[in-house]
């Protein structure tokens, strides 16, 4: 309940549309609120789909003090990998369940890397930006994938290589990912520029600024 | 001219249907007042929620097909034969009846008039409701940007405002439109049917040299064969905004 929300809000009341029954999961499918199950793996993306090659394709951390690190696409994929198989959920409401991925967890990128930051600006290939705290990129939650469903992860969904932070809505993760700066002050990505929220738990549906 | 309200918080509002139309056999065209909508730009969406009465609710995001007008909009709606909520609101919801919304979603896939650059749209299907905002909040407006519609569809039967759109063609100066039919073109059409590809693009889109704004909407395979070849015909691919459905 939101005080100064004008009359017309329905946040406490919902609007109950007679005659509409809806489509329910069984019950044992649990989904963030607001979202429903694709059987697809739909594509959102705000233009064109870059093309990388692994042979120019390079990863970069940059720290708050001017450090850098780098990866070549060999070097990336010569690092310990691991099979991740988790649900994801899209902003635009569609979720999927029990997806299959393999990458390199962001633990073993950042594992010697020396900052203060708490905070990412994840950069991709084609200029796209997405922010989120560094905590959410540690302790197991984060990998860069560049395998999904037993092959390579195709341009449109991000290939050669996204980031994956599964535990946000997936515009977090971004495609087509060449870097991350880090930061000691949030700075907001593409979308969280755009009006949608700075974090972006499903869970709690922060689609929106102010959710 | 309404400010995108990207800022603050969007709260569910109250949405009454004034009022609803065939845009197609299987579209219908919704239009809706909301107290205190705070306009939107062309190219914006909203969140519609539909709750059942034992509490179960389902949202689903529509593009604005209108020019803002104060605190009244419309959204064009493809009937999806076993869609959850596109047969809802096609079928039953009757003028009068209340739902849920809230928005205006979405500060890049829009138009500002501000922007002198000419205009290209490349619609696939339903993905001409957004661009259709920004056709008619040109003419509103008295825009003089160039615009070029460039508009894929099944069969003539599934023209959207195909009225409105030959009316426009010949009234609106400095708007072009072009109809391409993948699956049956009308009685009389100079080309047989035939699926969009680079040279209409190129012939009827805006060339690269003059650093068109590029408006690309409809279904995923669309988009992505659309957009790569404006990239291969040497736009910025900054300058090629798209939105995708299906």
């Amino acid at each position: 309940m939101a005080f100064g929300a004008p009359l017309s809000s329905t946040d406490t009341m919902p609007i109950v549309s007679p005659g509409f029954t809806g489509r329910r999961q069984s019950p044992d499918v649990q989904l963030p609120p607001g979202q429903y199950l694709a059987e697809d793996f739909p594509v959102l993306t705000a233009g064109p789909t870059p093309r990388v090659t692994t042979d120019r394709w390079q990863f970069t951390i940059n720290t708050e003090a001017g450090q850098r690190y780098d990866w070549s696409w060999q070097q990336l994929i010569e690092l310990p990998a691991e099979k991740i198989t988790t649900d994801i959920h899209c902003v635009t409401k569609w979720s999927k369940l029990g997806t299959r991925w393999k990458g390199v967890s962001l633990d073993v990128l950042l594992e010697d890397v020396e900052t203060a930051a708490d905070f990412a600006l994840v950069q991709s290939y084609g200029g796209y930006t997405t922010n989120l705290p560094l905590e959410d990129l540690i302790d197991g939650q984060a990998w860069i994938a560049y395998r999904y469903d037993g092959d390579e992860l195709t341009p449109e969904h991000g290939g050669p290589a996204r980031l994956l932070v599964p535990h946000l809505y997936f515009w977090k993760s971004a495609k087509w990912v060449r870097g991350i700066q880090l930061l000691l002050e949030d700075e907001p990505g593409f979308w969280e520029s755009a009006g949608y929220h700075d974090y972006g738990d499903p869970w709690r549906e922060q689609r929106y600024q102010g959710d | 001219m309404a400010r995108a309200a990207v800022s603050g918080r969007l709260t569910w509002r109250v949405a009454e249907l004034a009022e609803a139309t065939d845009i197609t056999k299987s579209a219908r065209g919704l239009v809706f007042d909301v107290p205190g909508w705070p306009g939107h730009l062309p190219g914006q969406h909203v969140d519609v929620r539909l709750t059942a009465e034992d509490g179960y609710s389902v949202q689903r995001s529509y593009s604005i097909s209108s020019a803002p007008d104060g605190e009244r909009f419309e959204l064009s709606v493809q009937r999806v034969a076993d869609g959850e909520v596109s047969p809802y609101l096609c079928d039953v919801l009757s003028p009068g009846d209340r739902i849920e919304l809230r928005g205006p979603v979405g500060g890049w896939f829009v138009w500002r008039s501000a922007d002198q650059a000419p205009v290209t749209l490349v619609a696939g299907g339903s993905g001409i409701a957004p661009l259709m905002a920004m056709i008619r909040t040109r003419a509103a407006e008295g825009s003089r940007v160039p615009f070029r519609l460039i508009y894929s569809v099944r069969t003539p039967e599934d023209v959207y405002y195909a009225d409105e759109l030959r009316r426009r063609a010949r009234e609106d100066a400095g708007l072009d439109v072009h109809l391409v039919y993948t699956r049956q073109a009308p009685e009389g059409s100079p080309e047989p049917p035939k699926r969009l590809g680079l040279a209409t693009l190129n012939t009827h889109g805006w060339p690269a040299d003059f650093a068109p704004n590029v408006f690309v909407c409809g279904p995923t395979g669309f988009v992505e064969t659309v957009s790569d070849i404006f990239v291969a015909l040497g736009h910025d691919p900054r300058r090629v905004r798209t939105e995708r459905f299906g």
